[in-house]
């Protein structure tokens, strides 16, 4: 089964890459963009083929390691 | 006296490290990620700088899940002395033997400088040779040194004292211009600025020896 892990700074942490990429856009002539905020994306792909435990078995590697909770928040999205 | 500097791939400070803990009279052994014990009798363990796999996933994220930290753990939790420098505070962090994150520069950009920093406290084995609000010049080299915590966190470090060094400007966005912090036991330090590239008169800064200096005194003493 193939899961998302999507990762995000959470609201609130100043997002320096996202602001450069904001302002790159503005460079560009895409006017009117107010935020950006840009994260990471880890696709996985699981032997196991219950969507339930899948998903509670993402959350713990997001939670062990795949994102930093002090300044990260995560979705697990399932297909 | 014994220092452990552990090394993991990609860590490119570790031999500069290992001769600043020699020059303060420490015998050094550099310690492989993958080993799980550090060898007897070590005093201080130090994580080195660098860009230790590659800084995938985040800086010092995948390193602090390798073997030989949970050695580190133990020597913390016996009450062992740790110094993490750069990558090395990222990885203390990711470990959670210190609190906090440090993410991306605030301005984006690599900042390669030596820089002035105020000694926030001398009541710990690092600094107590330093005067408590001196100004000493380390070198720092580093993308991802912007320090964050929570208001809990930040209040806590203030009310115990365990700020050990504050820029004396902010060059890259950290809170309260935090550039390194001690552990609740004041035994584990963790900082950005380069300590070990000022810690010799070739290298044209020496306000660095004087904390491994301290910390060769502090081992020399538990020996005794």
């Amino acid at each position: 089964m193939k899961v998302r892990a999507v990762i995000k700074l959470k609201a609130g942490v100043l997002d320096p890459q996202g602001e450069a990429i904001r302002h790159a856009l503005g460079t560009l002539g895409f006017d009117g963009v107010e935020d950006v905020r840009q994260g990471k994306i880890i696709e996985l792909d699981l032997a196991e083929p219950d969507a339930q435990r899948a998903e509670a078995e993402v959350q713990q590697m997001c939670e062990a390691l795949l994102a930093n909770t002090v300044i990260e928040s995560y979705e697990v999205e399932l297909p | 006296m014994k220092a452990a500097v552990l090394v993991f791939p990609g860590s490119n400070c570790d031999r500069g490290l290992a001769m600043a803990f020699q020059s303060a009279g420490f015998k050094v052994e550099m310690v492989w990620h993958k080993d799980a014990e550090l060898p007897a009798g070590v005093d201080i363990v130090g994580v080195p700088g660098g860009f230790s796999f590659g800084d995938y996933l985040r800086s010092g994220a995948i390193a602090a899940r390798s073997p030989i930290v949970g050695a580190l753990m133990a020597h913390v939790r016996k009450g062992g002395h740790a110094i993490g420098i750069c990558n090395g505070f990222q990885v203390l962090l990711e470990t959670g033997l210190l609190p906090g994150a440090l993410m991306c520069n605030a301005g984006i950009r690599f900042i390669c400088k030596p820089v002035e920093l105020e000694v926030a406290t001398a009541s710990c084995d690092f600094t107590k040779d330093y005067a408590r609000g001196s100004t000493v010049i380390f070198p720092v080299a580093h993308r991802d040194g912007n320090y964050q915590a929570t208001e809990e966190i930040r209040t806590a470090l203030a009310a115990e004292d365990r700020i050990a060094f504050r820029y004396k400007s902010d060059i890259n966005g950290s809170v309260d211009r935090i550039a390194g912090i001690l552990s609740e036991n004041r035994r584990v330090l963790g900082l950005m600025p380069h300590p070990e590239r000022a810690a010799d008169p070739v290298l044209g800064m020496t306000d660095g020896a004087v904390l491994f200096d301290a910390c060769s005194a502090a081992a020399a003493a538990a020996d005794a």
